[in-house]
């Protein structure tokens, strides 16, 4: 009997990857977003160059086999500092997308659980927070507490709440609206059990598809932020922080600033076609199109 | 109608409130007062007490409080802690910077995103409307700041057509023009890529539809049966998406007005920022989101204005 279900299982799991590995936009989206990943991890542990190793006499040097993007305006290794850049980018993409989910899935479950005054004052709360677009909440909150990544990524995860709030909101309504809700709550389950068994799980791919679509809209604010001087601050390498003193020596070497453009491009393409893929999979589960 | 519209703006209202003590509040939090800021380190403690009782900041928090939105309510912008100069004309004048800039990108976010939308949806399935989806999701994941620098790069320093930075004003309209070029384009395209995405999904729904399968068996064209019946559905998403987009527009232009050197309302925020005027910040910034919270209400209205059963449900 053991064996059956064991095999059954497997079996689902095999269609499950088959059915990713036939998602386009789920392939290129994993692949780069392990891409930039991997890169984070590799930097831990060995770049070609230290990443704020100066070397005056190869200052602008073009790409060549010992600096394969060539060197900054200080000598330093492009390509060390792109790769170094991933983390920072992607710490970023984590802390804010991690403080918008852990505030917004347990607000939007309350206000469609309680509905009536908590709904009421989760959804105007929400709305206040929503006249404040990601970039003018981190412009607010540097302005307050000085640049720096974590004020970047608590501002950018800030702006975000209200995403996840009417996402996990409208979704859960759907679910409490559903009959084997009905029969749960006749059966005399708890709302948090209901939560828990029944809207979290129907509503968890949706909220993750979400989670990697706003990844890369943060990866983007936070990239904005460092080039606007309000995030992450030199020397320490950002690609957004890259991308503002390379436009200083376009005229002397445009690729400067296209290095660490590419590296954006690349991520947040990345998170983008991941999102859209983990939807479309689930659309395609539940029998809707795209 | 009439009580949906009241309640719609009272929750603007409220937001707006809800808005302006957030933004006091998270710029109030600051250690040590405008006044030492402006005057230094090396001021005496007289001069400082001197200069907070003139400016106000002496008083309890919520009675500034109330000053500063009283202020904002009759069009009272105050005066810069640095610069001494009242707000509401520096404002005006980065104004015909960004209005204009905002205003060419919406129109070239428009013509990107109608034909790249709709042409996906029309060859939804076939090898050109990958490419046309593709070529979107390509354009989203390019920083404004990049697509910025690489127009610079092709057309103001490869050839150089247009100048990289700066805005000699509107007494020369011509070079004013051209300087409001790239920028535009920038911020168009980037807006356009993420518009024509709404644009073929809601584009695709109006083609799965049953009235338009009616419409087509009637004899009409695709193109026909489209432009007819699923046009007038097809905006009401859509909408919303201007709407939407609208808003990222003037956050989008803050970084291309740093991109270009423009001096508009972007640059007059960031240049508050690094001076550490707060009270310009604290004005842009709720005059942004006070901007945002009436697109979203207009929105709202729209929606329900094209859509009857929105707004049946609005009655709720």
């Amino acid at each position: 009997m053991t064996v059956v279900v064991v095999e059954a299982a497997g079996a689902r799991s095999r269609a499950g990857l088959w059915r990713w590995a036939r998602n386009p936009s789920a392939v290129v989206g994993g692949t780069l977003v392990g891409l930039v990943v991997l890169t984070a991890l590799v930097s831990l542990v060995w770049t070609p160059y230290p990443p704020l190793a100066v070397d005056p006499s190869h200052t602008l040097a073009r790409p060549s086999w010992a600096h394969l993007f060539g060197t900054d305006e200080y000598g330093r290794d492009v390509l060390s500092r792109v790769m170094a850049g991933s983390r920072i980018s992607l710490y970023a993409g984590v802390v804010s997308v991690l403080v918008a989910t852990a505030v917004g899935v347990p607000a939007g479950l309350l206000a469609a659980e309680r509905g009536g005054i908590p709904a009421q004052v989760v959804l105007r709360l929400s709305d206040i927070l929503y006249a404040f677009p990601a970039l003018l909440a981190a412009i607010t909150l540097s302005a307050a507490l000085g640049a720096s990544t974590t004020t970047a990524m608590l501002a950018i995860g800030i702006a975000f709440i209200p995403v996840f709030v009417r996402v996990t909101r409208s979704n859960a309504l759907v679910v409490l609206g559903s009959d084997y809700v009905l029969a749960a709550r006749a059966y005399g389950r708890r709302p948090l059990a209901i939560l828990r068994r029944h809207v979290l799980p129907n509503i968890a791919t949706t909220v993750i598809a979400q989670m990697s679509l706003l990844f890369s809209l943060a990866i983007l604010a936070e990239a904005g932020l460092d080039y606007l001087g309000l995030g992450t601050t030199p020397p320490t390498a950002s690609w957004g922080n890259m991308i503002e003193t390379g436009q200083t020596y376009l005229s002397q070497d445009p690729l400067l600033s296209v290095w660490p453009g590419i590296a954006i491009f690349v991520a947040v393409l990345g998170f983008t076609l991941l999102g859209e893929g983990i939807a479309e999979l689930r659309n395609a589960r539940l029998g809707r199109s795209a | 109608m009439i009580s949906y519209l009241a309640r719609r703006v009272a929750i603007v209202l409220v937001s707006l409130f809800g808005a302006s003590v957030v933004v006091f509040a998270v710029l109030g939090i600051l250690p040590g007062s405008p006044a030492q800021v402006i005057l230094g380190t090396q001021a005496t403690p007289q001069a400082v007490r001197q200069l907070s009782a003139q400016l106000g900041t002496n008083k309890p928090l919520w009675v500034q409080y109330l000053h500063w939105a009283h202020g904002l309510l009759l069009g009272q912008l105050g005066r810069s802690y640095v610069s001494q100069q009242p707000i509401g004309p520096q404002i005006a004048r980065a104004l015909t910077v960004t209005g204009p800039l905002v205003l060419f990108a919406l129109v070239i976010g428009a013509l990107v995103a109608l034909p790249l939308g709709l042409g996906a949806a029309l060859y939804n399935g076939k090898v050109s409307g990958t490419f046309l989806g593709a070529l979107s999701q390509v354009g989203i994941a390019v920083p404004t700041f990049v697509g910025g620098i690489l127009l610079i790069i092709v057309f103001a320093v490869a050839l150089p057509v247009f100048p990289s930075s700066g805005f000699p004003g509107w007494s020369q309209p011509g070079q004013a023009l051209r300087s409001l070029v790239l920028p535009a384009i920038t911020l168009g395209l980037v807006e356009g890529a993420i518009l024509s995405r709404y644009v073929r999904a809601s584009v695709l729904d109006q083609l799965h539809s049953d009235y338009l399968r009616t419409a087509r068996s009637k004899g009409l064209s695709r193109a026909q049966a489209l432009w007819h019946h699923g046009m007038r559905n097809a905006m009401v998403p859509l909408v919303t998406v201007l709407g939407l987009e609208l808003a990222a527009l003037i956050v989008g232009a803050i970084i291309v007005e740093n991109v270009f050197s423009l001096p508009g309302v972007g640059q007059l925020l960031l240049n508050a920022v690094d001076n550490r005027d707060l009270l310009v910040v604290q004005d842009i910034v709720i005059l942004v989101a006070a901007v945002v919270l009436v697109i979203n209400l207009l929105v709202d209205l729209s929606y329900h204005l094209l859509d009857p059963r929105v707004r049946d449900e609005g009655q709720r």
